[in-house]
């Protein structure tokens, strides 16, 4: 590894495409990083069998397209998507718990399937829209999904809540006739400290009666 | 005098009704904001080193690498070489860099020389023999004991008792100063006797003195029937979803702003004070929402004052340290273990006379607590011993009903062995049993009638092992529990403005427990205005303090102090309404938002026209709790609680599935019906997750947690969670009570409810929790006893 120093800051790049690398393949570059130093002065590796770009080290522009608006920033490749909405755009309703892809407290929407901020790399949610809770209330309107929460007291400390609401909102977006037993184990992703899936089963059913 | 009482059930319109959650819209839309999400201008990042050992002398500590990486703006030694860490993940040094991830580059940079000393993290079952008396505390002990936050109290009492093993000097005084020991702590060191230490090293096991009440021999030896068991519970984390941590910041040299997340908003600054070298006043702490404490969260911890300083040498810019995951679940705060080998003897028709234990637990270096067993039930004739493991997994806090649901766990499995033993239906060697429990026994009558009902109890109940189709069997278990309550101190302002607007300002925080809730409907509810009309203000020193919430105080402590202050402004109110209405300031009412004369109700003015009576300036008025010159204590202490559970389990494969929980719980006059409802789903479902999946998992070979994560430190998911029933007790004989807490009482049974439904339907005892499928079949593998 001694061509590639993460510590040392680097001329950043102009990068023209938006190919980057997400954890989960970072994961796989990790195992066979010996095979792969040889050709990272070039910025491509094989990972999986496939070419895949290496951004970085240091700074790189990233766009971000974020409820509806871009934002242009300066970070490193190995920022996720959620630390990037929360620590360079101030977009919290995402939270970081567990910061492994375990507990969906971070879930957003990226091209309108969930994902686990934590676990996807900001470079990689490039060219893809992204949807955070923040974008589910028309003006001072609760969505349904959100109303239903309020209605059965579906949250308490309220920390797992915004990622509760993003993964049923979409699930229903996918399923809009789901029964409450399918509903239930799409939001299986998601975890509770407090203990509030009693009112999150309430408002399930709620939802599947009268609908989104 | 005004009437202080609360309004009895004719004249509450609000009080005791299932009344929303006033912040839930904003959590439920994503703007809550967290002190996570707290980002302060030229926000600094910090990252803390820990201690990869359960136990090290720290040798050298080199950061001259880390100091030199760009974007590094503070290091902050948080222990010395020389020191010792006490258990593996302990804080080391503190760095904050311009972002995180420069942060963890610097942190990776230093190098710590440790030289790892021997350690224990096991907890299990001390050797025969092991165990030394309680002897004098050595420099190590009373370093644990305050890192380990032992109460204050009986650190001290136990200076007195046993007093110190070495000559104590002014350095050592001011090390613990360091450490965060109290002034009474400092003090009982320097008047502890000086007691030479016994044996040459110091044993991990220390054995309490027994306990002996009644005559346990002979009514063992006259007894009908003896049963014997093995109960327990492991150590838990509290496995808060927002972690534990701060942001702060110097807004000048001698001024600390610093959000924290915290349960204790008022009692942080105190904290923060000495190690800092500021005082108290200087300090400003605010938090608006909190993303789970359960107990965890009273203390500014060391990271904390690391920030802080971090802060100071960075010129005051704010710097976050917030715990990873992992972090949080290694030293964040446990819940004691407790385990106990119990004998109970009864008569043929099911009265106990007798209880014999043998139990130990640990709850890190400081050892652990005595349960309160046996719980509930005081058996007239008992023998208790105990020995607390001094290990080295992390340290323990305030866990939900501290000690309680352990208690429940080893006392209400004993009992429903001898249950069967005794082939009794547990239900009713409970209620043959209630004249043992105390002043709550007619209570306890009640609600196990109405639980009994809610479950279907009678229809329902098999003696163990005889409820089986084909691979599943099907059981029922029932526990009951106590605890105390009453009110802690609380100041709050009420504010009347001349247009009518209401605030209410207040040092306390709302855990998600509805405490918001709690005070707007007092003050609506007094001054006859809808709750929207009240503007509330928490979550800040700026606010007249009130307590941390822990203990199930919190409901009790605001709620009093609001409905003091809300009836002084609305008797302020009444004195300058009176003379427009040519009314006495007696006979006037404030009821739908007007304010009119008692007998002539149409003799009125509307709330805003009233409140233009008072002039140019705003009626403020401070209420307090306690107040003596106030009375009634609003509050009270003391409630009872059932939990019953329904399980299937799967003889195959070990699995249970939880069908049915039922909790029936009083906790004096309700204040939201919805909220005390939620409090108790919320304590069934943490029930469930402790009794099936929790337990932190230490490795002795490396000395580490092997579950710092949410994967492996399993909690229940929506999946798991069955029907439950909750039946809160109200009216007569609870309402006139007064307000009683009620964050601890519901979590205390779901777990020994469940243990005893699981040896219901397969006939055998699961000893220890968590039930997971390789002890199922493990029991089922034993031969039958007992049934």
């Amino acid at each position: 590894m001694q061509d590639y120093d993460p510590l040392k800051d680097e001329p950043e790049e102009k990068v023209d495409e938006s190919s980057g690398v997400s954890r989960r393949d970072f994961l796989k570059i990790s195992t066979i990083s010996a095979a792969a130093v040889p050709i990272l002065g070039t910025k491509v590796v094989q990972a999986a069998g496939q070419p895949v770009k290496i951004f970085g080290p240091g700074k790189v522009p990233v766009e971000l397209t974020v409820n509806g608006q871009k934002h242009n920033l300066q970070i490193e490749p190995r920022v996720t998507l959620l630390d990037a909405l929360r620590d360079q755009l101030d977009i919290t309703g995402a939270k970081r718990v567990c910061d492994r892809g375990e507990c969906g407290a971070c879930t957003v929407l990226l091209d309108n399937r969930t994902v686990y901020a934590c676990s996807v790399l900001a470079i990689e949610a490039q060219g893809k829209t992204i949807t955070t809770v923040e974008t589910l209330m028309q003006g001072e309107s609760l969505h349904p999904i959100q109303q239903a929460f309020v209605d059965n007291d579906a949250s308490q400390c309220g920390f797992c809540t915004p990622g509760f609401v993003m993964a049923f909102k979409a699930f229903l977006d996918q399923h809009p006739h789901a029964n409450p037993e399918e509903i239930r184990r799409g939001l299986s992703g998601n975890l509770c400290r407090c203990g509030t899936y009693h009112g999150i089963q309430l408002a399930i059913a709620q939802i599947a009666q009268k609908g989104a | 005098m005004p009437d202080y009482s609360w309004p009895d059930a004719d004249h509450r319109t609000l009080i005791g009704k299932r009344i929303l959650r006033v912040d839930s819209p904003v959590k439920v839309s994503g703007r809550a904001k967290y002190t996570y999400d707290y980002h302060g201008a030229n926000m600094l990042f910090g990252k803390v080193l820990r201690a990869p050992f359960a136990k090290a002398k720290i040798v050298s500590i080199d950061t001259s690498a880390a100091e030199k990486l760009p974007g590094v703006k503070a290091i902050e030694i948080i222990q010395k070489p020389g020191s010792t860490v006490p258990w593996a993940g302990d804080e080391i040094v503190a760095v904050a860099a311009v972002d995180e991830s420069t942060a963890e580059d610097a942190i990776r940079l230093i190098k710590v020389k440790y030289q790892p000393m021997p350690y224990l993290v096991s907890d299990a079952e001390p050797p025969a023999g092991a165990g030394e008396a309680a002897g004098p505390m050595s420099e190590d002990d009373i370093d644990d004991a305050i890192s380990n936050q032992m109460p204050d109290a009986q650190i001290a009492k136990y200076l007195e008792e046993h007093g110190v093993s070495f000559k104590v000097d002014d350095d050592f005084l001011k090390d613990m100063q360091g450490e965060g020991a109290s002034d009474a702590v400092l003090a009982a060191i320097r008047q502890a006797p000086y007691h030479e230490m016994k044996g040459a090293s110091h044993s991990n096991y220390q054995k309490t003195a027994a306990q002996t009440s009644g005559d346990p021999d002979k009514a063992f030896a006259e007894a009908e029937v003896v049963s014997e068991g093995l109960y327990g519970a492991p150590v838990i984390v509290h496995c808060c979803l927002e972690p534990h941590g701060s942001v702060s910041e110097w807004t000048d040299k001698d001024h600390l702003f610093t959000h924290i997340s915290t349960q204790n908003v008022s009692g942080i600054a105190a904290q923060m004070a000495e190690p800092l070298e500021v005082s108290a006043a200087n300090i400003r702490i605010h938090q608006d929402n909190i993303g789970g404490g359960f107990g965890s969260k009273f203390a500014a911890d060391r990271w904390d004052i690391a920030a802080a300083r971090l802060s100071k040498k960075a010129g005051g810019r704010p710097v976050r340290i917030m715990l990873e995951r992992d972090a949080e679940l290694k030293v964040a705060g446990a819940r004691p273990s407790a385990y106990a080998r119990v004998k109970v003897a009864a008569k043929k028709d099911g009265t106990i006379t007798a209880w014999q234990s043998q139990s130990w637990g640990t709850g890190g270096p400081g050892g652990g607590g005595m349960p309160p067993i046996p719980y509930v039930f005081g058996v007239p004739n008992q023998h208790k011993e105990h020995t607390a493991i001094r290990n080295n997994i992390g340290p323990a806090r305030a866990w939900r009903a501290p000690n309680h649901p352990q208690a429940a766990v080893i006392t209400m499995g004993a009992l429903d062995d001898l249950a069967a033993k005794l082939n009794m239906d547990p239900l009713d060697l409970w209620l043959k049993n209630l004249d043992i429990t105390g002043p709550r026994k007619d209570v306890y009558r009640e609600e196990l009638a109405v639980a009994a009902d809610l479950m279907g109890w009678k229809e329902k109940w098999r003696p163990r092992g005889q409820n089986v189709s084909g691979n599943i069997a099907r059981g029922l278990g029932l526990s009951i529990h106590t605890w105390g309550g009453r009110g802690h101190a609380s100041d709050c302002d009420l504010t009347i403005h001349p247009d009518g607007s209401v605030d209410i300002k207040m040092g306390t925080q709302d855990l998600g427990t509805g405490t918001r809730t709690t005070i707007v409907i007092v003050a609506a509810e007094t001054l006859g205005i809808p709750i929207e009309a009240i503007n509330l203000y928490i979550g800040d020193t700026l606010y007249p303090p009130s307590g941390g919430s822990g203990g199930s105080t919190t409901p009790g402590g605001v709620s009093s102090s609001t409905r003091r202050a809300a009836v002084d402004a609305r008797e302020a109110l009444f004195a300058k309404v009176a003379p427009a209405l040519n009314a006495q300031p007696e006979d006037l009412e404030s009821v739908n938002s007007t304010v009119r004369v008692k007998s002539e109700p149409s003799r009125s003015l509307n709330w805003k026209q009233a409140c233009s009576k008072i002039g140019a300036m705003p009626l403020t008025i401070r209420g307090k709790n306690p107040d003596k010159s106030k009375l009634p204590d609003l509050t009270n202490s003391g409630v009872g609680g059932v939990g019953m559970a329904d399980v299937e389990v799967d003889t195959e494969t070990g699995i249970v599935k939880v069908k049915k929980m039922v909790a029936v719980q009083d906790c004096g006059l309700i204040i939201d019906l919805k909220m005390a409802e939620s409090s108790c789903y919320g304590a069934l479902t943490m029930g469930i997750s402790y009794a099936l999946f929790e337990e932190k998992i230490m490795d002795q070979a490396t000395g580490r947690m092997l579950n710092p994560n949410m994967e492996f430190y399993r909690l229940a998911g929506l999946n798991d969670i069955p029907e439950l029933v909750v039946h809160m007790m109200t009216g007569k004989g609870y309402d006139e009570r007064g307000v009683i807490g009620l964050g601890e009482p519901p979590v205390i049974s779901p777990g020994a409810a469940i243990a005893n439904a699981v040896a219901n339907a397969i006939g055998a005892r699961v000893s220890f929790l968590p039930i997971t499928p390789d002890k199922v079949l493990a029991a089922l593998s034993q031969p039958k006893a007992g049934a």
